[in-house]
């Protein structure tokens, strides 16, 4: 027994250490991949190539980052053949690192966009691609803690908040699409811009539907169940 | 999450943690069962219903009185003198505890294994046929001794030495002929203590394998320390728990998935992640 009474054996004491490593990364990474939705939306908006250069560069740590947690996931598990919610939280994490990652990549992909447009001005004045990445990016924070709290009531109230959003979100990406079809059909050689922004707003809204991936996976970690995913296949390039 | 509660420990479990089985009849049943030692109280008041060819562990830290509840199923705690029973144990239909029930016979339809691998100082052949002979068999005793070793699946290894010693081939090897030794007399269920605790990993293996194999037509209740094999090898999985005062008792008894994966009570959660035991 501790001094405190505990009787948690001091093996337990190192590996909740390591648990607690391990979801300090995936904090970390996920503060690298909302910074980069942030970065690339704004070079958009702003016309900033070098910004939107230093964007696709910074995606090599989040890459590498998310295989460092990869590699602490297999590691936990071939060491401690975790139980439980142990378990759940490694399986958690190692999904959660996966989601981060995509994210990275949509936010790699806007950069790309952007820089593809060269010195084109967009299309159209930008007002609701950026109120979808600020609800994106909002949403992904709370996933995250959604994730941290480990608490069934936590999550499940936040899982509600995150689906209305979601749903403002996709009415918004609906919105923006139809908004770049008429400006499509009222001159035909908007066709280019206007499929540049739409890639964009995909891949802001596939943000949003990463942040609901990983609220299911703070709900498997809290209470191990597994709800069906909302990922869908990309049919448009990032 | 830290699990300093020691007094939680003492606590019974919810019933609504305790599997029941509403569409099925049980092959084993036991109810309200307890077991004192010498006025000492065991295990008290355990409750739960074991489906017929299924594999059921029982865990639990040491002293939670696993191979005590194990020891009621075929009666073994009557060997012990300052044992006591009460309660029920329902098998085929009667209460093995009843009076006019003849415990040796409820040990040959209700075979046990033990820890450490057992074979008589007998041939391998003998260790086998011994409880046929002792039901009367006298016949076919060939083909029975046969039959047992390939079920316990250590017939090729020792088909050309049925007449060497028990004690002559290697652990694992004792062990499964201990296990076809139980399987001789066609028990419906093989209570098994740590069975493979005393095992090198390729012995534990094929001993995993054996369970698994044997599910299919025998019910196997297995008290085990290691919870990978519990996961590995069970249908269902009951965990035990004592306080201080070293009574066991039963918290929670569901499928693999609940107890090792999202254990409904807190002392499960902290027993199999390790922050008890």
């Amino acid at each position: 027994m501790s001094e405190q009474g505990s009787i948690i054996p001091t093996g337990r004491q190192d590996f909740d250490r390591d648990l607690g490593r391990l979801e300090a990364e995936l904090i970390l990474m996920s503060g690298l991949v909302e910074q980069a939705i942030f970065n690339a939306l704004n070079a958009l908006k702003n016309r900033d190539i070098e910004r939107s250069q230093k964007v696709i560069d910074e995606d090599d740590h989040i890459d590498e980052t998310e295989l460092e947690i990869e590699r602490s996931c297999v590691e936990l598990i071939r060491r401690e053949a975790p139980m439980a919610s142990d378990l759940r939280r490694i399986i958690a994490s190692l999904h959660i690192a996966g989601e981060l990652e995509r994210i990275g990549d949509y936010a790699e992909g806007i950069a790309k966009i952007s820089i593809t447009m060269g010195s084109q001005p967009p299309l159209k004045e930008l007002i609701d691609i950026p109120r979808m990445g600020d609800m994106a990016v909002s949403m992904l924070k709370r996933s995250l803690e959604a994730f941290i709290s480990r608490d069934p009531e936590t999550v499940r109230n936040l899982s509600v908040e995150l689906e209305n959003d979601d749903d403002e979100v996709d009415d918004l990406y609906a919105k923006v699409q139809g908004d770049l079809m008429e400006l499509v059909k009222r001159n035909t050689d908007n066709v280019e811009r206007a499929t540049y922004l739409m890639w964009v707003a995909h891949n802001v809204e596939r943000v949003a539907d990463r942040a609901m991936n990983i609220v299911e996976r703070a709900l498997y970690q809290a209470t191990g169940e597994l709800v069906s995913g909302t990922t869908q296949i990309d049919t448009v390039p990032e | 999450m830290p699990f300093n509660d020691t007094d939680l420990l003492s606590q019974a479990g919810s019933a609504e943690n305790i599997l029941k089985f509403d569409d099925l009849d049980p092959v084993l049943e036991a109810n309200d069962l307890s077991v004192s030692y010498g006025g000492n109280t065991a295990v008290s008041d355990i409750s739960i219903q074991i489906p017929k060819n299924s594999v059921v562990s029982l865990i639990g830290p040491s002293g939670c009185g696993k191979s005590t509840l194990l020891r009621c199923f075929n009666r073994m705690n009557d060997l012990i003198p300052s044992a006591s029973v009460s309660g029920t144990v329902n098998f085929a239909g009667q209460n093995i505890y009843a009076p006019e029930v003849d415990p040796t016979e409820i040990r040959f339809r209700i075979g046990m294994v033990f820890q450490r691998p057992n074979p008589f100082p007998k041939s391998i052949y003998e260790n086998v046929a011994f409880g046929p002979r002792i039901n009367g068999m006298t016949d076919d005793l060939d083909e029975v001794v046969e039959t047992s070793l390939r079920r316990a699946a250590v017939w090729e290894e020792v088909k050309n030495r049925l007449n060497d010693s028990g004690l002559s081939v290697s652990g694992g090897q004792q062990q499964r002929i201990c296990i076809a030794r139980a399987l001789a007399v066609n028990p419906e269920v093989v209570l098994m203590d740590e069975p493979a605790s005393a095992l090198d990993p390729i012995s534990t293996q094929a001993i995993e394998q054996l369970i698994q194999e044997l599910s299919n037509e025998v019910t196997i209740i297995i008290v085990t320390h290691n919870m990978q094999q519990a996961t590995r090898i069970s249908d269902y999985a009951a965990v035990m728990m004592a306080g201080e005062e070293r009574v066991g008792r039963m918290i929670e008894y569901g499928t693999n998935e609940q107890v090792f994966g999202a254990p409904r009570d807190s002392r499960t959660e902290a027993y199999v992640t390790g922050r008890i035991g």
